[in-house]
């Protein structure tokens, strides 16, 4: 058969030569080299003192944002759970009661949250889903933990608090941004 | 102190001589062998014969023994697979034993006339006077059992190839 | 009683046993620094500065484990192995010339614990013997891969006695004496062994890799087959024991190998520089360690570089090349000394 590229290499047990069965030259070959990797530069990084440089998109743990005024910005719609490929995310919606209204953006809202860590493959389809832009991950990376149900996170972990807002500006495109000035359109009021 | 080490050497080498045909395990008796070898060898230290001692620890401790205890410890020998001797066997057995032993005497009981016929010389054991009495006075017979153990190395290598044609 | 000489020869005793200890544990760090190096890693940096106390809390930690003798094993032979390969491993030590005579207040000294007019011998009956620490240890486990590991250790050490016994006999029909301290005073200055017997020297230095269980023939321990080898079984001091056994397998190997190839405690221009005696001894000295560390360090070398051999080629290169090489060494030797000597 005809191969398309040129890279084709043939390869082949060759009978070897005097020198190459020695294999001392071969063996003093793979001296130098590990000899040369003593005095070449080390990758490693001492991690609490250095940290790895983070993509500026990273995707670690999630954060259920707040609008401006404070309050939750998820409405349970459960797009992210059907979204989910790991199927980490469960959620009990509610009904807002009167005067609840500074709690939660949306008549509907999510009594619990749950995303199991150990499950999600942070893929961020749920970030993609969300149409209330709630949910977003963060650079921030999930702890270890000795147990398992440690791991399923609920809305104490999750929800942004009101004193450190999380920003995640950098997650939105320019033409996101762009979009959201435009107070006309309902999604943005 | 010699006359102690001599003693305790004898001790040591003779209890661990019963210990290897009383010992249940083989493994045990082995061990125990490896250990009447190095009492052995002490005495030949006492004798002033170093070269040979350290021999006997290379030779014997050091590789027969080795050989001997993997192949035991490969076989896994118990109590229970082990063939029940008929009692014609033990007869047999304690007979050719006592006459080794008859043997023994006899020999040791003739040496007790002989007299150093020369002056102690304490480099009698070095390996410069060994090996010039080896390969002169004895050199033929060293010569020979050099190619008794060649012959043998040869029917090892004969047994071990099937296809030698 | 208390001569000056039995003084001299226990503090002498003494040093060599804690700087055989200390040099086995510190090993052990330059192992995991230089592989770590090799690997373009940091290695062990937390303990202490340049984590120079690595090793203390590795004791520490192997201390500190529980100890398990499994139910089925025997015993007293279970700590028995563990034991030997330590004393065996210790006794070489008795017979390499660290030094040249050292003068003190008129007398003189020797850096030697003791001079066997055999020393060549001994040191072969000792690596033959270190064998049964493993054998005994991996038997008693009562456990297949410690069997198999102990079995592989002796077949392999039985195989690489052999060339290593002919490359030493080579070695000895050039110097003509069995004693240490006379092979290492006959190589003063620079007229080291390895310039006569370079053949030697490499399957020397082959076979004691293969006796020492270092890699690239390491397969008593092979983790990829064996689990852990010989000692699989053991936990705790028992297997920091094997371990430690090991390390100093390594420096007394790299101490012999030093002192039969590379003159021992000499070093070039020593007679000429015009230094008294017991500066010469001192610098000898050393000279003499710088020469040890260069071995282990090369030992560390060849292992993080060179793969495991499979068995039968650890088998195959034992007897088919080594033995006939190191007979064709013999053979070589003696018809050059035939040549010069008429
Ligand atoms: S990041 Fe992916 S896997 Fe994790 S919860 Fe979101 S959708 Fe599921
Ligand atoms: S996080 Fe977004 S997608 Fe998920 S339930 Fe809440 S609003 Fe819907």
């Amino acid at each position: 058969m005809q191969s398309l590229t040129n890279r084709k290499k043939v390869v082949g047990k060759k009978e070897m030569t005097w020198v190459e069965k020695l294999y001392l030259p071969a063996i003093f070959g793979g001296m130098r080299i590990t000899l040369k990797h003593m005095f070449s530069k080390k990758t490693t990084i001492s991690y609490p003192e250095q940290t790895r440089e983070f993509s500026q998109i990273y995707r670690g743990m999630h954060v259920l944002k707040r609008d401006e005024k404070g309050a939750e910005r998820c409405t349970a719609c459960g797009l992210c759970a059907v979204a989910c490929p790991a199927e980490a995310i469960t959620m009990v919606a509610a009904e807002r009661k009167k005067g609840e209204e500074n709690l939660y953006r949306e008549e509907k809202y999510a009594a619990t949250y749950e995303i199991n860590m150990l499950r999600c493959i942070f893929c961020g389809d749920c970030e993609d889903a969300c149409p209330k832009e709630s949910i977003f991950l963060t650079d921030r990376i999930v702890p270890s933990d000795f147990e398992r149900n440690e791991f399923v996170y609920g809305k104490d972990k999750l929800v942004e608090t009101l004193e450190n807002p999380i920003d995640v500006s950098i997650r939105q495109t320019p033409e996101v941004l762009e979009f959201k000035k435009n107070k006309k359109l309902t999604h943005n009021r | 102190m010699t006359q102690f080490l001599f003693y305790f050497l004898s001790f040591v080498a003779v209890a661990a001589g019963l210990m290897v045909i009383t010992a249940k395990n083989p493994v045990h008796s082995v061990l125990y062998l490896i250990i009447a070898f190095f009492a052995i060898a002490g005495h030949y230290i006492l004798l002033n014969a170093q070269f040979l001692a350290i021999v006997h620890i290379i030779v014997y401790a050091g590789a027969i023994m080795v050989l001997f205890l993997s192949v035991i410890m490969l076989l896994n020998l118990n109590k229970d697979n082990e063939p029940a001797k008929s009692n014609i066997l033990k007869l047999a057995a304690a007979v050719a034993g006592g006459l080794l032993l008859v043997t023994f005497t006899g020999t040791l009981k003739g040496t007790e006339s002989i007299i150093a016929s020369q002056p102690f010389d304490d480099q009698i054991g070095y390996v410069k006077a060994l090996g010039k009495v080896l390969f002169n006075d004895f050199l033929l017979p060293f010569e020979v059992s050099a190619l008794l153990l060649l012959s043998a190395i040869i029917g090892a290598v004969v047994l071990v190839k099937h296809d030698l044609k | 009683m208390f001569t000056p000489d039995l003084i001299f020869k226990v503090v002498l005793i003494l040093s060599i046993f804690v700087i055989t200890l200390v040099i086995a544990m510190y090993s052990t760090y330059g192992e995991r620094k230089i592989a770590a190096f090799m690997q373009d890693r940091l290695g062990p940096n937390r303990a202490g500065i340049f984590g120079i106390l690595q090793p203390l809390a590795d004791g520490v930690k192997m201390f500190m484990k529980e100890e398990l003798i499994p139910d089925i094993s025997n015993k007293v032979l279970f700590i028995l192995g563990p034991c030997l390969a330590m004393t065996t491993a210790l006794m070489t030590s008795a017979i390499i010339p660290w030094g040249s005579n050292i003068n003190i207040a008129g007398t003189d000294f020797s850096l030697q614990v003791t001079d066997l007019n055999i020393g060549v011998l001994y040191v072969f009956a000792v690596t033959s013997i270190g064998v049964y620490g493993i054998m005994i240890g991996g038997w008693a486990s009562n456990n297949k891969y410690s069997l198999l590991g102990a079995l592989r250790a002796s077949s392999q050490m039985i195989s690489y006695e052999i060339a290593m016994g002919l490359a030493i006999i080579a070695l000895i029909m050039s110097t003509g004496t069995l004693s240490l301290k006379e092979i290492s005073a006959a190589q003063a200055g620079f007229h080291w062994n390895i310039f006569v017997q370079p053949l030697g020297f490499l399957i020397f230095i082959i076979c004691s890799f293969a006796e020492t269980n270092r890699a690239p023939f390491d397969l008593p321990e092979c983790e990829t087959e064996l689990v852990g080898g010989y000692h699989t079984e053991y936990s705790s001091m028992k297997l920091g024991f094997y371990l430690f056994a090991e390390y100093i397998n390594m420096f007394i190997a790299s101490a012999v190998i030093s002192t039969l190839y590379f003159g021992g405690y000499n070093f070039p221009f020593m007679n000429s520089i015009g230094l008294s005696s017991n500066a010469v001894a001192i610098l000898g000295v050393i000279f003499l360690f710088a020469k040890i560390f260069f071995f282990i360090f090369f030992f560390m070398w060849v292992r993080w570089t060179i793969p495991r051999f499979r068995y039968d080629q650890l088998m195959r290169l034992g007897w088919t090349v080594l033995i006939p090489l190191a007979i064709f060494n013999i053979l070589l030797t003696g018809a050059i000394i035939f040549a010069t000597n008429n």
